[in-house]
């Protein structure tokens, strides 16, 4: 049997014990499951594709910030123990449920969205895959938006305006697109306090990452080219 | 942003979240041991040019701070001085490293590296003290 606590409640709560039987290749999410259909139908979580693509059910298990349906229970409880919580540095609405909205309002606030310079009319624009833009954007792109990187950031936590990993590597794929028209713009918004500066390269948001991107190094390349920008150079 | 019911979760203060977070990794380390030892230093540098300010007053004051300076006491904490400003030195150049060139996945070789300096250079001040 596998011995679970998990948070039960809002900003106020406590941890609450449940016994699941273990099975092969048991996600950390499929006890989550097992537990709201078995025990506790009042279970508040997250989930939509339960295959790593959707970002939703990401958690904090035993301590670390997870996406809960990759994680196999025998990677992370070695003493057939696992705590949940839901995901840190977001405000919590109820047991492993946290409100997304700031997360995804600093997307905003990094001018996440694409700037089109084309309309449908014009042919398609030819990006050479071997260019540097292209490669920059290619290594950040895959994020699926789970908030690991943000719930593991300690400057998230201390500076609670910071724009977080997250928001800033989607900033860095766009300013490395050759066909956004919003450059300069996307570039002064993410130059600010609570932008890139902010980051002091604890590369927890690297380390955490479900997808193996290295927020990092997109925040490090907005450093450079917010510093080369206010040189007077293009980068 | 909006900010209600969580209020309490994101106003952990900056000990509690050290303490809450497990696994903590390389990269976490080299940023900590570079905070820490800079505060270190700011504390420790005024005192230190004080008290070489003192010595050059004078012949009669510069033999007492050299006798003062070669008990034992003082010589560990110029050794600690020695020993912080080689990790932060070591630790600036991590982040220099990091946020200058252009680097995939290398960090935390960079943060081995750090260690394994300033532990030479921490070395060395002591050998040439015995």
């Amino acid at each position: 049997m596998l011995e679970v606590a998990i948070w039960r409640g809002g900003a106020e709560g406590r941890l609450e014990h449940y016994s699941v039987p273990r099975a092969p290749s048991q996600t950390v999410l499929d006890v989550v499951t097992w537990i709201q259909r078995h025990l506790d139908p009042t279970l508040a979580y997250r989930f939509a594709c339960r295959v790593g693509m959707c970002g939703s059910c990401a958690m904090t298990v035993n301590g670390v910030a997870r996406w809960t349906c990759r994680t196999h229970v025998d990677r992370v409880a070695p003493g057939s123990r696992l705590e949940l919580r839901p995901l840190a540095n977001l405000p919590v609405i109820r047991d492993l449920v946290c409100d997304m909205r700031e997360f995804f309002d600093k997307w905003i606030a990094a001018k996440g969205a694409f700037a089109p310079t084309a309309t449908r009319l014009d042919a398609p624009a030819r990006v050479l895959p071997a260019s540097r833009e292209r490669r920059d954007a290619d290594a950040a792109v895959e994020c699926i938006g789970c908030g690991v990187c943000y719930a593991s950031c300690d400057i998230v936590a201390w500076r609670p305006a910071y724009l977080g990993p997250a928001a800033l590597n989607r900033a860095w794929t766009l300013v490395n697109d050759v066909r956004d028209g919003a450059r300069a713009g996307r570039l002064a918004a993410v130059a600010g306090d609570a932008g890139c500066h902010a980051c002091h390269s604890q590369t927890s948001c690297t380390e955490r990452c479900p997808k193996h991107l290295s927020p990092t190094a997109s925040i490090a390349g907005l450093k450079r080219m917010a510093s080369r920008s206010l040189l007077g150079g293009d980068r | 942003m909006r900010r209600d019911a969580g209020e309490a979760v994101t106003r952990q203060s900056a000990l509690a979240r050290i303490a809450s977070q497990h696994d903590r990794h390389a990269g976490w380390w080299a940023f900590i041991v570079h905070r820490v030892s800079g505060v270190a230093l700011a504390i420790f540098l005024p005192v230190h040019f004080w008290a070489l300010g003192e010595a050059l007053r004078g012949e009669a004051r510069l033999d007492a701070f050299l006798r003062w300076a070669d008990a034992p006491g003082v010589r560990a904490s110029e050794w600690a001085i020695v020993v912080l400003l080689g990790l932060h030195l070591t630790g600036g150049l991590r982040v220099l490293a990091l946020e200058w060139l252009p680097w995939r996945g290398w960090q935390k070789t960079l943060a081995g590296a750090v260690a394994g300096a300033s532990l030479l250079i921490a070395l060395a001040f002591l050998a040439d003290l015995l």
